[in-house]
């Protein structure tokens, strides 16, 4: 079988006797797209260090280009022209483009001096294989994500890639930069270049897929032609269950004043005479492009953003909000995008975090927290929200990104707000903690909460608003209800400028 | 204005080239070829240490271990010497000295890469142990009876001017500075282990990746470090005529501040040879020449301690406010 790049079968691969690979069996050809969807933790990593040579194996056989290797080192990996983008690019912030796209060659060729010349040539060949252009000489850091993955491609193409392994390659792209890159990769495909593609960005998968492969739980539960899998029985392969994707249907009580009412809000160069209400259990979804003003929106109402004019209400009464503290202290809670820097003290214990908002609440008489009174409140939380750790004591970055989320969640929860705006509540999380999510933000509203989803997925705001806001340059253009449209109506409504 | 006008090497030598024109105008000695020749004998040392610790900061690491590595490998040799070969030429002290350095260095790197230890806290701690082991186990005594091949170093000279009170000499031991300057540019820039270091300390995930053998690349930063400190020890000793297990350690921190002044980034990734050599030219120029325009030497610490503060903390913020600037830029993309 010459087509065939790499053939795995049966590999096995535990850390500290905890199974993370039980008999995986996966097999890439020549010239195709692959794609590798799972949950968090249902072994896609490993594996890939392990086509990489970066993890061992523990038995089971790898064969690339019909060579079997009984120990695969990552320059063995190289040499056989697999090449794995990682989530960070693996790229030098310091050095210049043009070094990053050479500089891994230099080395595979064994090189002990570099020349200059042909670091510059050699980055310039392979920015043409894609057909891009970027400045040679600026440092990397002071490229776009875009770029920067543009980069770590060529990078791959002068290793003589035959197959190119993507982790979560779109996480952090526009929905422009997604399609330039899904031509990027059409492009390569027909020269013969094998790709696997690993994400759980659904509709992704199943747009430039030609072989899918799931895995959950460390084996790899169903492979086959693209033509055999659609929306739903991805989300059955991974999560071994099916979720209903019931809308949430909900009318909002209106004899009774609105959570929140904003009416003419303006902030400079950001928003534009911005009018809504929110009402207790409703969801309302805020969408639009990066740069349409939905963060900034965010942004105002939790005192982070100045306002210029307009007037705030909130249950019937009057409400300003300059600081932070303001728009904590009249219940609002924000959960930012990127949990990672603004939401979370990442080396700080998951319990830490928990109680972090209400840590004043909890004070006794003489100032001093009382341990157990404490204790009891992360518990409580850590229960509620299912948060998968084996100790609270543990720092929160030993936990996984849905986990995180949920740590964030609970931050804010613990001080019972009555208006919480999420933003991007979801982005880079599995699709079974996706719904989880979910299913805790319904139940949020149902107890009276009013909730403000910011959010660019599409099948996500049909399935959890009662209402979207859709936004274009600082301004609310439409509001339209699930029932009204659909995912493509709506994609094409996002887009369209 | 181009940018290559608000680099760290062009903004160190205009403070240089401005400082030096004031100094010499209050007190017109500075501009003598024999002021001159006395810098440049202040920054053989200095600048030797300094081309070591360039590498190490490159990397992403920090050595504060190097002046007792020096002042080890220095009085060892000296004291081996003294038993066993008193009559020994130069270059067999310059080489048992790098010696033993190097071994010294290789405990460092030992440490760092074997457990993954971070660099400050290794070389904290051997810093300690080597200079304790030292004046414990061979010796706490200042040795003037040094090998005579040492003084006599100390007595040639490169240049010799004649002045209107007595000679002015220039070190040929200058040229050994030089020549580590120059080998440690063509490392840094040529060759693949140079960009290995640099690729270090930009990602240190990415150089595995990439197929850079990192243990090797820290062994030899590392043991680069202590044989070039025990080279720096033996000149140390030559110019001074004698072995002071005393010296060198707590000048340390001198030679950091002179490379991080240099424009080398203490989180690792950056940093140049010119840099560094301007750093430490600054160092040595505000050490030996602010009593040439009245700064009593009790302030002149004072003095250093602020030029190091403002010369490394202002391109600090001006980085900060570049990457929100960056961050701001493609947020309203």
């Amino acid at each position: 079988m010459a087509d065939e790049i790499i053939r795995l079968s049966n590999i096995n691969k535990a850390f500290a006797g905890v199974k993370a690979l039980q008999d995986v069996t996966l097999t890439i050809e020549r010239g195709k797209i692959h794609c590798l969807v799972g949950e968090n933790g249902c072994g896609k990593s490993t594996l890939i260090k392990i086509m990489a040579g970066v993890y061992q194996r523990d038995s089971g056989s790898v064969v690339i280009n019909g060579k079997e290797f009984e120990r695969l080192h990552p320059i063995d990996a190289i040499r056989e022209g697999i090449q794995v983008i990682y989530q960070d690019f693996s790229l030098f912030p310091n050095l210049t483009v043009a070094e990053n796209i050479a500089l891994n060659e230099q080395l595979a060729d064994g090189k002990r001096l570099v020349n200059w010349g042909n670091v510059r040539q050699v980055a310039e060949e392979a920015l043409a294989q894609i057909e891009v252009r970027l400045p040679l000489n600026a440092r990397v850091e002071e490229m776009s994500v875009a770029s920067k993955q543009l980069i770590a491609i060529s990078k791959a193409l002068r290793q003589n890639a035959q197959l190119i392994i993507m982790d979560e390659p779109t996480s952090a792209l526009t929905e422009r930069e997604v399609r330039a890159l899904f031509g990027v990769i059409h492009k390569l495909q027909a020269r013969g270049i094998a790709f696997l593609f690993v994400s759980h960005k659904l509709n992704e998968v199943l747009e430039i897929s030609q072989t899918i492969m799931v895995m959950r739980n460390g084996s790899n539960v169903s492979v086959g032609d693209r033509s055999e899998y659609d929306h739903k029985r991805l989300v059955f392969e991974m999560t071994g269950h099916t979720i209903g994707e019931k809308a949430y249907d909900f009318t909002p009580d209106t004899s009774r004043p609105p959570l929140l009412r904003v009416e003419k809000l303006n902030a400079s160069g950001a928003l534009e005479d911005i009018n809504f209400d929110l009402y207790a259990g409703e969801i309302v979804g805020v969408t639009g492009l990066l740069g349409s003003g939905r963060t900034e929106l965010a942004l105002a109402l939790f005192g982070m953003l100045p306002i210029q004019s307009g007037r705030l209400t909130m249950g019937g009464k009057p409400v300003q909000i300059r600081t932070i503290q303001d728009a904590i202290a009249n219940g609002i809670g924000y959960v930012p995008e990127d949990r990672i820097t603004e939401g979370l003290f990442l080396e700080q214990s998951i319990g830490r975090n928990v109680v972090v908002r209400t840590i004043d609440r909890l004070r006794g008489a003489l100032g001093l927290t009382n341990v157990q009174e404490v204790n009891a409140q992360i518990n409580e939380w850590v229960n509620a929200l299912r948060i998968k750790t084996s100790d609270p004591a543990l720092p929160v970055k030993t936990l996984s990104g849905g986990n995180q989320q949920r740590v964030v969640l609970a931050k804010w929860l613990a001080s019972n707000p009555r208006v919480m705006i999420l933003n991007g509540p979801t982005m880079g999380v599995d699709i079974g903690s996706k719904n989880e999510l979910h299913e805790m933000i319904k139940d949020l509203a149902g107890k009276g909460m009013g909730l403000l989803v910011i959010s660019d997925d599409i099948p996500e705001l049909l399935q959890i608003c009662n209402r979207i806001l859709l936004m274009r340059r600082g301004r609310i253009v439409e509001e339209i209800t699930p029932e009204q449209t659909d995912e493509n109506q709506l994609a094409a409504k996002l887009i369209e400028d | 204005m181009s940018r290559s006008f608000f680099r760290t090497e062009t903004i160190l030598a205009l403070t240089i080239v401005v400082m030096s024109i004031y100094i010499g105008i209050v007190n017109p000695v500075f501009f003598t070829v024999g002021n001159l020749f006395d810098l440049l004998r202040s920054s053989i040392v200095m600048g030797i240490f300094a081309m070591g610790v360039l590498l190490v900061i490159i990397s992403g690491g920090i050595d504060v271990s190097f002046t007792a590595v020096a002042v080890f490998a220095q009085y060892a040799t000296v004291r081996l010497m003294t038993i066993f070969m008193p009559e020994a030429p130069l270059w067999i002290v310059f080489l048992v000295a790098g010696i033993i350095g190097l071994g010294l260095g290789m405990i460092n790197a030992f440490f760092i890469s074997r457990f993954k230890l971070p660099t400050l806290i290794v070389t904290l701690g051997t810093l300690s142990m080597f200079h304790g082991f030292l004046l414990f186990a061979i010796g706490n005594k200042i040795i003037r009876d040094i090998p005579p091949s040492m003084p006599e170093f100390a007595r040639t000279s490169l240049i010799e001017v004649a002045m209107t009170v007595g000679v002015s000499r220039l070190h040929p031991a200058v040229l050994i500075t030089v020549a580590v300057a120059i080998l440690t540019w063509l490392l840094l820039d040529f060759t693949m282990l140079g960009r290995g270091i640099y690729a270090l300390g930009g990602s240190r995930e990415a150089a595995e990746r990439a197929g850079f053998n990192i243990p090797r690349i820290q062994y030899f930063i590392y043991g680069t470090v202590g044989f070039l400190a025990g080279i720096g020890g033996i000149i140390y000793a030559s110019l001074n005529r004698q072995a002071n297990p005393q010296e060198l350690v707590g000048s340390e921190l001198n030679v950091i501040a002179a490379v991080v002044l240099g424009g080398a980034s203490l989180t690792g990734g950056r940093g140049t040879v010119i840099g560094s050599l301007l750093g430490v030219a600054l160092v040595v120029i505000m050490n030996n020449s602010l009593v040439l325009i009245g700064v009593p030497s009790t302030w002149q610490r004072v003095v250093v301690g602020a030029i190091i503060l403002i010369g490394t903390g202002l391109p600090a913020i001006q980085a900060r406010r570049k990457a929100q600037h960056a961050a701001g830029l493609s947020q309203t993309q």
